[in-house]
């Protein structure tokens, strides 16, 4: 019956129903290579969404993931084109995005400012960066080496690289908040901030190393997002951040902190990634595919919200029966 | 100084006076460039060079402001009125802003005329189009045509946003000469948003929804590049063909490969060359910028001016392999 209720168990139900009702209409979706083809062009979303999880635990949102992608990416194909190799650019991109991240936490550690307005900020601060450092200028897939564009659609064992390092990320991101001091204290920090300091949790320092975390993430993915589709210029993933976001709301991750999987997120991630790609193929006309996408994340965050809520009712019932 | 000194200088300033005359008796024609430094107008400036040399009597004074603003083109346009050019061509950073000092320019006898980026009508005599919409939608449909099997095939639209009007307004245009490709059978639009991802995914659609497919026809730059890279990645090189309207520096790779065997743009050589020709006709008085006059561009035939006094110049310019590298270092 817990497993039943469990929030994860009923958005892994919700992705079937949905592959089921899109089988339906195109029953190509599910075959097996087509599953791993929508699983790749999910990687990005899931690990941006992995990094964001990390922020919302401990109360805060990161707005600028899809900036500090553009940002990283554009730096990778500049990189590139300058003849660094990829594991120093992929070590690079990695540093930057963290850098980047760390700006961010700080500005929300030590100013005290809110994570909403400093990211709101620092995605403008991003974009205009990528526009200062290119003129405005693109970069093309014929100034990309073919290293640089083949790595992420390396196949290994029947799944390209990008596939693999969302795995990776999963695994990774699993481990650290299960088992480690800091992913525990990110759960500690939104769920009771002030109970956090008593256990000698810095909160503000927990915020900022989820800032870092989400912010190598978003690096990363500014690479893998680049090279695979062979360009790169000042707008590259605008407005992926909501779509990050909405992942996470619709992976159950509460938005005022401290509750949250990471198979939440991966679903979420993973549901949206779904209803992007099965779009264009079960021919609804694009007029209502925003609606449809807009409804989904909604209908999610109202069933969220109701289970919630119950649990306070009961208790409140319960206290006025003893009166 | 010396008598022979003298005789020198008397004949150099003779000279430098000759010379002058000379220059007077071209026409100077200005070609005003939205920033200088831009590839597109400096390609404009090489076509504006060639049509001098093809006149013989016109001298091209190239410049514009140091950024895209109207403060600084209208500080060029009147550097321009005190040196008395007898034509100004400009591609305006602003439609409205530059009208009083281009009318204080008409009003010394100036030929003003607009091209690629107009002025309004009070400010110019004409507006040069590089093309316009029932030629566009006509192009990107016989660009697909001219790459498909004898026997015809499935050809399908990747454009922008649902409410792009210049994207909306040549799929229009083009369903309404699909009759005249009858080997084209047009199976659907679909909306990449001028988003890389969004359009390579929705290109990847159309490749499972229709597996005869064999053109994608996307009118848009960024649209091109994904639904190229998406058939590049589906290993579907040669079996569908992407065209439509982009940039040669951004499509040179996929011209190469192959996955993209040709697509249209303007031409900003013949841009340039077919502005200066108009400015040179209208300033020596042989044409007269009203309603349904036409004008000779040279090599580029005439053009027609309507009820706004604009014209269009011509086809969009068709880059496939053979011309791609030419054009891939200017924009």
């Amino acid at each position: 019956m817990s497993l039943l209720k469990s929030r994860e168990t009923i958005l892994a139900l919700a992705i079937l129903a949905l592959l089921a009702a899109i089988a339906s209409r195109f029953p190509g979706f599910v075959a097996p290579r087509n599953l791993a083809r929508v699983l790749t062009d999910t990687s990005p979303l899931i690990l941006l969404a992995l990094g964001q999880m990390a922020v919302i635990l401990t109360k805060c949102i990161d707005l600028s993931v899809a900036a500090n992608l553009a940002l990283c990416g554009m730096v990778a194909a500049l990189m590139n084109g300058a003849g660094v190799p990829l594991p120093l650019i992929l070590l690079a991109v990695v540093l930057l995005g963290a850098a980047l991240g760390a700006v961010n936490g700080l500005l929300v550690w030590r100013l005290g400012i809110p994570s909403i307005v400093v990211t709101l900020g620092t995605m403008t601060i991003y974009r205009g960066s990528i526009f200062l450092m290119t003129g405005g200028a693109w970069i093309n897939a014929h100034q990309m080496s073919d290293a640089f564009k083949a790595f992420p659609r390396t196949v290994v064992l029947g799944l390209p690289v990008m596939a693999w390092i969302g795995l990776a990320g999963i695994a990774a991101m699993a481990l650290l908040l299960t088992r480690t001091p800091l992913g525990r204290a990110f759960h500690a920090v939104g769920g009771n901030p002030h109970a956090a300091v008593y256990t000698g949790i810095s909160v503000g320092r927990t915020q900022c190393a989820a800032f870092v975390l989400s912010g190598a993430l978003a690096g990363l993915t500014g690479y893998l997002w680049v090279a695979r589709y062979a360009v790169a210029y000042v707008d590259i993933a605008a407005g992926f951040e909501l779509d990050v976001v909405a992942a996470c709301v619709i992976g159950g991750i509460a938005i005022a902190g401290g509750a949250g999987t990471v198979a939440g997120a991966v679903m979420g991630a993973l549901f949206l990634g779904i209803i992007k790609n099965a779009l264009p193929v079960v021919g609804i006309s694009p007029f209502w595919q925003m609606a449809i996408s807009g409804s989904a994340i909604l209908l999610a965050i109202a069933f969220n919200a109701a289970s919630r809520r119950d649990p306070g009712r009961i208790i409140l019932k319960q206290a006025e029966h003893r009166t | 100084m010396s008598i022979m000194g003298k005789i020198l200088t008397t004949a150099a300033v003779a000279g430098a006076l000759m010379t002058g005359t000379a220059q007077a008796e071209n026409l100077r024609i200005a070609l005003v460039a939205k920033a200088l430094g831009i590839g597109f107008f400096e390609a404009a400036n090489k076509g504006a060079q060639e049509a001098a040399t093809e006149l013989g009597d016109v001298e091209i004074i190239y410049t514009g402001s140091t950024d895209t603003t109207a403060e600084g083109q209208i500080e060029v346009i009147n550097s321009l009125i005190a040196q008395r050019v007898d034509a100004i061509a400009i591609s305006a950073n602003d439609t409205d802003a530059l009208v009083p000092t281009l009318k204080k320019a008409m009003q010394r006898g100036i030929t003003v005329i607009s091209w690629d980026s107009g002025v309004a009508p009070a400010g110019r005599q004409m507006q040069l189009n590089p093309s316009s919409a029932p030629l566009i939608g006509n192009t990107i449909i016989k660009l697909a045509a001219d790459h498909l099997p004898p026997e015809g095939g499935e050809v399908a639209v990747l454009s922008a946003t649902t409410t792009s009007t210049n994207q909306n307004t040549w799929i229009a245009e083009m369903n309404k000469v699909a009759g005249d490709y009858p080997n084209v059978k047009v199976v659907g639009t679909v909306y990449g948003d001028d988003l890389a991802d969004k359009s390579y995914r929705e290109a990847q659609g159309l490749m499972q929804t229709y597996p005869n497919l064999r053109a994608i026809i996307a009118p848009t730059s960024v649209g091109i590049v994904a639904a190229a890279q998406a058939v590049t990645d589906a290993g579907k090189i040669g079996e569908v063909n992407v065209t439509g309207l982009g940039l040669p520096s951004e499509m040179a790779g996929h011209v190469k490969s192959g996955a993209s065997k040709s697509f249209a743009i303007w031409n900003p050589i013949d841009l340039g060359y077919s502005a200066t020709m108009a400015a040179y006709h209208l300033a020596k008085g042989d044409a007269k910028a009203e309603p349904g006059a036409t004008i000779p561009i040279g090599r580029m035939g005439e053009i027609t001016l309507d009820e706004n006094t604009e014209a269009a110049m011509a086809d969009p310019f068709v880059y496939d392999a053979g011309n791609i590298d030419q054009f891939s270092s200017i924009f």
